[in-house]
């Protein structure tokens, strides 16, 4: 097939940064539902986190500091939820979704005088090198910082999850939480982490929305992003890598299939509009088909309320 | 059950007014909005917005407005409607496409209620539509895209195969090829009104594809960002961007509703309301093109205010012959205008685009 004007350099180093935000929440997300936690609140906090990190980064013309702002906000709101559905033991579908509406809500309050502003730009990371290598340059070593780091979190939750003692626990508590109880861990303490660690990362996901691929602030503009990366972290059974995998996918095929409109390809845009889901879902159920294990790697205790002298 | 609580608490809180029950007759006239994205958009909403804002300080305490935003098409919008009809409202405009059917199957309940629709074709006894000839605008900054582009590649964000969006391509391609016989035309469908990420993604797209100006016919001010990063050319869309002035954005189509909102408003109060459909465009003031900034060279300014004052007056209609379909066939004579009737339905390109439009 001839693919015209699209250049397939330029191409790979934008899916890469379009996939970030998603990639993000849905990181944050796993780690969270692996405690035994469904937080359905990923897009507010996503959206409060591309505001304050908007807000910040303009006000100190630091990109790097609205970055740190944006993932301590969504934090923040994280440890709202945390304190709602853990201590006072309220629903956890109910509060997360009364999350997301909070969190639109109150940034597009955060946010009013900050429209049409354009933030300081973030630069790419250009090493001396590295960057000018024909092909690997662009698409390996000129990236945003945040697509390395999110590379980085995807390892580190990884082996986290995978190796370390503290996986270990958090996967007991997200399997049974008597259990873990009994045993003498803090089914509180390990939830309540993992829930801030997951707003933050979703807050970062906010901010690499508004900072660095839109750059500027509009209402509203996370459009469903914290959506998708819910389905993404169930789709991908719960495993690291294969939410990577589907993250790249469903943000490759977006970019891809715009390209592909872009330079003139005679494939029916409907066909490409809705490529993104198709592919993302078939790939990753299929990856996933064996029912037996999919159903072993999710948390047993997902959503369930914990309560101490119960 | 919970969810469905918690649905009509969220709309309740959203509708952001006070008072519930009728206020038919005496008293203020209550004039409702629906709105498919949010105020902040900067673009289309923002704009309706501006004319709601326009209607309270016409009218004072003669009027009471509400209004809900981020209403998506479909079931949730009749719904919308409705809360805002049982809430008492007057007339209520509702301002996206895709509000068509909805706007008709809530107004046959409500007989009562005056509605108003922007940008479709059905009426009813208590339904008006209007829209604005935007596609007057869309050849102005045609003209300017064939002028200004250097690699002679120029990209379209088209939101959906609407009539409305179909016509604003070809009105700007047909400009750009009369400024400049080489210019190509790429158009990507993003099937949205507002997703900044990916209006983002689309104009990268675009510009990734050696395009270097940019239009758009989504919501929001995300592809000025994205061109002014890439440095190329880009045009406000339904509101000003000044913000994005004069560089990437170097002029703009403006959506002027305050004074249509204020007659019809007024209609209602003179109880002279009736069924109409409205369709105006640089003429009347309903499509302003804002400013055209220097970083247009000063003749290639000059082209466009005389090409917009040309069909401000009526001298000039963007639709004139010769022109064929994409598929060759003629569609205009020498000297022939496209009629509304061809206009308001438009489902081909005409000749010269590259793609097809999809169903």
């Amino acid at each position: 097939m001839d693919l015209g004007s699209i250049n397939p350099v330029l191409l790979i180093a934008a899916l890469l940064l379009a996939s970030t935000p998603i990639l993000l929440a849905a990181m944050g997300e796993l780690v969270v539902e692996k405690s035994g936690v469904l937080n359905l609140g990923v897009e507010g906090m996503m959206i409060v986190g591309a505001v304050a990190g908007f807000i910040v980064a303009v006000e100190s013309g630091s990109p790097a500091l609205g970055i740190l702002a944006a993932a301590a906000a969504a934090a923040l709101l994280a440890l709202l939820f945390g304190v709602l559905t853990q201590v006072l033991l309220s629903n956890q579908v109910a509060t997360g979704l009364g999350l997301t509406l909070f969190g639109l809500g109150i940034s597009s309050l955060m946010g009013q005088g900050y429209v049409g502003i354009r933030p300081p730009t973030s630069p790419r990371l250009e090493l001396p090198v590295l960057s000018d290598l024909p092909i690997a340059g662009p698409v390996l070593f000129s990236q945003h910082a945040l697509v390395y780091l999110s590379l980085a979190l995807v390892a580190g939750v990884w082996w986290f999850l995978r190796s370390t003692r503290s996986g270990l626990i958090l996967r007991a508590v997200g399997e049974s939480h008597e259990a873990a109880h009994a045993l003498g861990y803090s089914v509180l303490g390990t939830r309540l982490a993992a829930i801030v660690f997951g707003g933050a990362l979703a807050g970062l996901g906010g901010a690499c929305l508004s900072l660095v691929i839109v750059p500027q602030w509009t209402e509203g503009m996370t459009a469903g992003r914290g959506w998708i990366a819910l389905a993404i972290v169930v789709f991908g059974s719960w495993r690291a890598w294969r939410v990577l995998l589907g993250a790249y996918l469903f943000g490759g095929v977006s970019v891809l299939q715009l390209n592909l409109q872009a330079a003139g390809i005679a494939i029916p845009v409907e066909l490409l509009s809705m490529s993104p889901y198709l592919i993302t879902i078939l790939v990753l159920v299929i990856i996933s088909s064996d029912k037996r294990r999919a159903q072993a790697n999710a948390p047993s205790s997902l959503g369930r309320t914990f309560h101490a002298s119960g | 059950m919970k969810k469905i609580v918690l649905l009509a608490a969220v709309a309740a809180m959203s509708m952001n007014l006070p008072a519930f029950g009728g206020s038919h007759g005496d008293g203020p006239v209550k004039a409702g909005f629906v709105y498919v994205g949010p105020i902040g958009d900067g673009g289309w909403t923002y704009e309706h917005h501006q004319g709601l804002l326009a209607v309270e300080e016409h009218f004072g305490d003669k009027v009471e407005t509400v209004y809900q935003e981020s209403v998506p098409e479909g079931a949730d919008a009749e719904r919308a409607m409705t809360q805002m009809a049982l809430q008492g409202a007057d007339i209520i405009f509702t301002t996206s496409f895709g509000y068509m059917d909805p706007t008709i199957s809530v107004a046959a309940k409500f007989p009562d209620v005056k509605f108003e629709h922007a940008t479709g074709y059905k009426r009813a006894d208590n339904v008006s539509t209007y829209s604005a000839r935007f596609y007057e605008g869309r050849a102005v900054q045609g003209h300017i895209a064939g002028k200004m582009t250097k690699t002679n590649k120029i990209g379209y964000i088209a939101s959906y195969p609407i009539p409305e969006v179909i016509r604003g391509i070809n009105s700007a391609y047909i400009h750009a090829r009369k400024a400049n016989p080489d210019v190509e035309m790429s158009v990507i469908w993003v099937y949205t009104w507002f997703d900044p990420p990916k209006e983002a993604d689309a104009a990268k797209a675009l510009i990734d594809n050696g395009v270097d100006v940019v239009l758009q016919h989504t919501d929001s001010t995300a592809p000025q960002a994205a061109a002014a990063e890439a440095g190329v050319i880009s045009f406000g869309q339904a509101s000003d961007m000044s913000e994005y002035a004069p560089l990437p954005r170097v002029s703009s189509i403006i959506d002027n509703w305050a004074p249509y909102y204020i007659a019809r408003v007024q209609a209602v109060m003179d109880g002279t309301w009736e069924s109409v459909d409205t369709w105006d465009g640089i003429g009347p003031g309903m499509v302003e093109i804002g400013e055209i900034t220097d970083a247009v060279p000063a003749d290639v300014k000059a082209e466009a205010e005389a090409l917009r004052d040309a069909i401000g007056s009526g001298e000039y209609h963007p639709f004139t012959g010769p022109l064929n379909k994409q598929d060759g066939s003629p569609w205009l004579a020498e000297g022939e205008t496209a009629d509304d009737g061809t206009l308001v339905g438009m489902n081909f390109y005409v000749e010269g685009i590259a793609g097809e439009i999809p169903n």
